[in-house]
Parts: C-alpha cells; structure tokens; sequence
C-alpha cells in the first residue's frame, strides 16, 4: 500500500519536472533558463529519492547524491558562461 | 499507520514542489522566479528525503535488516548535500544575471546598479 | 583539518553497508581524505592545519543553529513564499546591508541562511563587507539587519568568528 503511494508521488513529482520544461525551453534569456535547470535537478533527486525506496534499492539513493553534486559544479559552470567569464 | 505518516509528509513535498514549479511561471524576472524555485523545490525535496527516512525506519523495525538503515543514512546525505548547494547555485546565478546586466523587473530600488553606475557604468570586473 | 575529518567519516558512512567496515576500506579512505586535505592545502595556502575546526562545542553550536533558528526560518520562508506565488503580491528591489562579518565562513554561513529564509535572496557580496539582496517584498528601502534577518549574524559570527 505505502510502495504504491510511493510510485504515486514520483508519478506527481515527474509530471512537475515535465511542466519546468516550457521554462526551459521558453526562457527569454540564459539566466532564466538557468534557474529552470537547476529546478529541473532538484526536482530528479527528489524523483529518485523516493523511487530509490518504492523500488528498495539503495543504489538509487548514491546516483542521487551524485547528481545532486554535479549538477551544482554544472550550475555553477552555467553561471561563469552567463557572466561572460568563460 | 504507516500509509498515513509517509502520505503526510509525502503531501507536503509536492505541495511546496509544486508551488516551485508554478512560480517559474507566476513570478516575472529571474530574481523572483529564483526565490520560488530554490525556497520551495528545497524544501519539497527535504520533506521527500524525511519520508523515505520515516519509511526506511518504519521498515526497519517490521523487518530488522540492516539495508534499511543504509538507505535512512544514504537518505539524509543527500538531503545536506542538497541543502548546502541549491542555496549557493541560486546565489551563483543571481549574481551572474545581475553581471550579465538583467535588471530586476518593477524594481522599487535597486541599490547594486547605484553602485555600479557610481564606479563607471561598465566596471564589470 | 576538519576537511581531512569530514571527508574520512563521510567516506566511512558512504561505505558502510549493514556490517562492519573491512580493514581495507579503512586504508582507502584514509589515503582519500589525505589527498583531499592536501590538494584543500595547496588550493588555500593562507589556511593552516589547525585543530579549532574540531572543537566540538562548535559542532554542537552548529547543530543547535541547524535545527532551532535555521528550520524555523526555512519554514516560515516557505510559507510566506508560498502565499506570495498564490496571491502573485510583490514589491522587489535590491536593498543593501553591513553585517560586518570579516572571515569567508561566516559570510558564507549568513548569505547561505539568507537565501534560505523570508523573502530575500543574497545576490552579490562586495569587498568592504555589503550584503546586496533582493527582498521579495520591499518595505523599507534602507533597512536594519534585524528587519532582513532577525538574528543570524550574530549566529554567523559566533559560528565562525
């Protein structure tokens, strides 16, 4: 019963990182796309976190950690270019 | 029980998750859009990381195996190590939005872009 | 030398899966934390080795601000963020304060609380110690530290000071 409401609330949060994706794509400038990536990247680790335990496996968990990691090197990478340092 | 705890929290983390999400669209510059993303999807997705905690120690004390501690221990580091970088990324590209010359739309005051006129209009360095 | 620390228990808890921790792993990490402190050495030779990032009175201090001051303050953040994206009512500028703070560690700790806590957001920090951030709701075009945020300076100072 709770593993079903899991995949239900990963179902939810995928469906909100479906809908960042106008932002993305939309944005007038760079900066505005930046902040919809990095939305986007929270969003995912929230997604495996909690597919990490609808599926019981704890290896989903670390690819979330990763992620979260790299995406904040890569939002900081984002933000040189967008001031024009790169 | 269970069901109950894990859908509480559960429903709190998409609540604000979704309110991040519909402020990319409500807000109408970078700088207001970023305080309803980085605010709300932070803290959405801590109360995602407290439920699969609660469930994990929930699971832990039906079941007795060790895998679920790993999974509240694996949990929770995510949970800091997202806390810590969501509010520098959100710092990092305000700063780099205000560099690259955007200015907050319907401003009242703007104090940043008094002090650079003040230096020379372009002492972007 | 709290980041060769951190990294070593970071490394053991990582890796640690139900049982214990083999004697192998143990070399591993130490060998990982090592070159992490080195290379944190080489990168900010004016940071010496010192023990006082240690002291865990600290720690416990940093805990307390964790989940006293700093939870409360996210929540009523998201709260009152929440109401603003429903009724859609702001008034935004960026306005400028100087809590005086001198090492990079407190204004880290600060503009890392700020950003996380009502209606404000840290978007540039100049060299003389000027906060600039951008207040979701302007009510006083110069305001005081404690208008912005109540007492996390002084938190940030005796955290990091």
């Amino acid at each position: 019963m709770t593993t079903k409401l899991l995949f239900f609330a990963a179902m939810l949060m995928g469906f909100y990182a479906l809908t960042v994706f106008w932002r993305l794509v939309a944005g007038p400038e760079t900066a505005n796309r930046a902040v919809a990536l990095d939305t986007l990247n929270s969003l995912v680790v929230a997604l495996m976190i909690i597919l990490a335990a609808a599926y019981d496996s704890v290896v989903m968990v670390d690819v979330a950690i990763v992620y979260a990691a790299l995406s904040f090197v890569g939002t900081l990478f984002i933000a040189r270019y967008i001031e024009g340092e790169v | 029980m269970t069901f109950l705890l894990v859908g509480a929290l559960l429903l709190v983390s998409l609540f604000f998750n979704g309110l991040g999400a519909f402020s990319l669209y409500r807000f109408p510059d970078v700088y207001t859009r970023l305080h309803g993303a980085t605010k709300c999807t932070t803290f959405g997705t801590l109360f995602a990381a407290f439920a699969v905690s609660l469930f994990s120690v929930i699971r832990f004390f039906e079941t007795g195996e060790g895998r679920f501690i790993v999974l509240l221990i694996h949990t929770l580091i995510a949970a800091a190590v997202l806390l810590i970088t969501n509010a520098t990324s959100a710092h990092a590209i305000a700063r780099a939005a205000h560099r690259s010359g955007l200015l907050p739309a319907r401003a009242v005051v703007d104090r940043l872009e008094e002090k650079e006129e003040m230096k020379g209009g372009a002492a972007h360095d | 030398m709290y980041v060769f620390v951190v990294s070593f228990l970071m490394y053991l808890l990582l890796v640690w899966s139900g049982g214990g921790v083999g004697i192998f792993e143990l070399f591993v990490a130490l060998i990982l934390s090592a070159v992490i402190a080195l290379l944190f050495h080489k990168w900010h030779p004016e940071k010496k080795f010192s023990v006082s990032g240690l002291n865990p009175r600290k720690w416990f201090d940093f805990l307390h601000y964790l989940f006293g001051p700093f939870a409360v303050g996210l929540a009523k953040a998201n709260i009152d963020v929440a109401k603003r994206v429903i009724t859609g009512n702001i008034r935004p500028g960026i306005v400028r304060v100087n809590p005086g703070l001198k090492t990079d560690l407190g204004k880290t700790i600060l503009a890392d609380s700020i950003t996380l806590t009502p209606g404000t957001l840290t978007v540039d920090i100049d060299d003389e110690g000027w906060f600039y951030i951008h207040w979701l709701f302007v009510r006083d075009e110069n305001p005081a530290e404690e208008e912005l945020y109540g007492d996390f300076a002084c938190w940030a100072r005796r955290l990091a000071e």
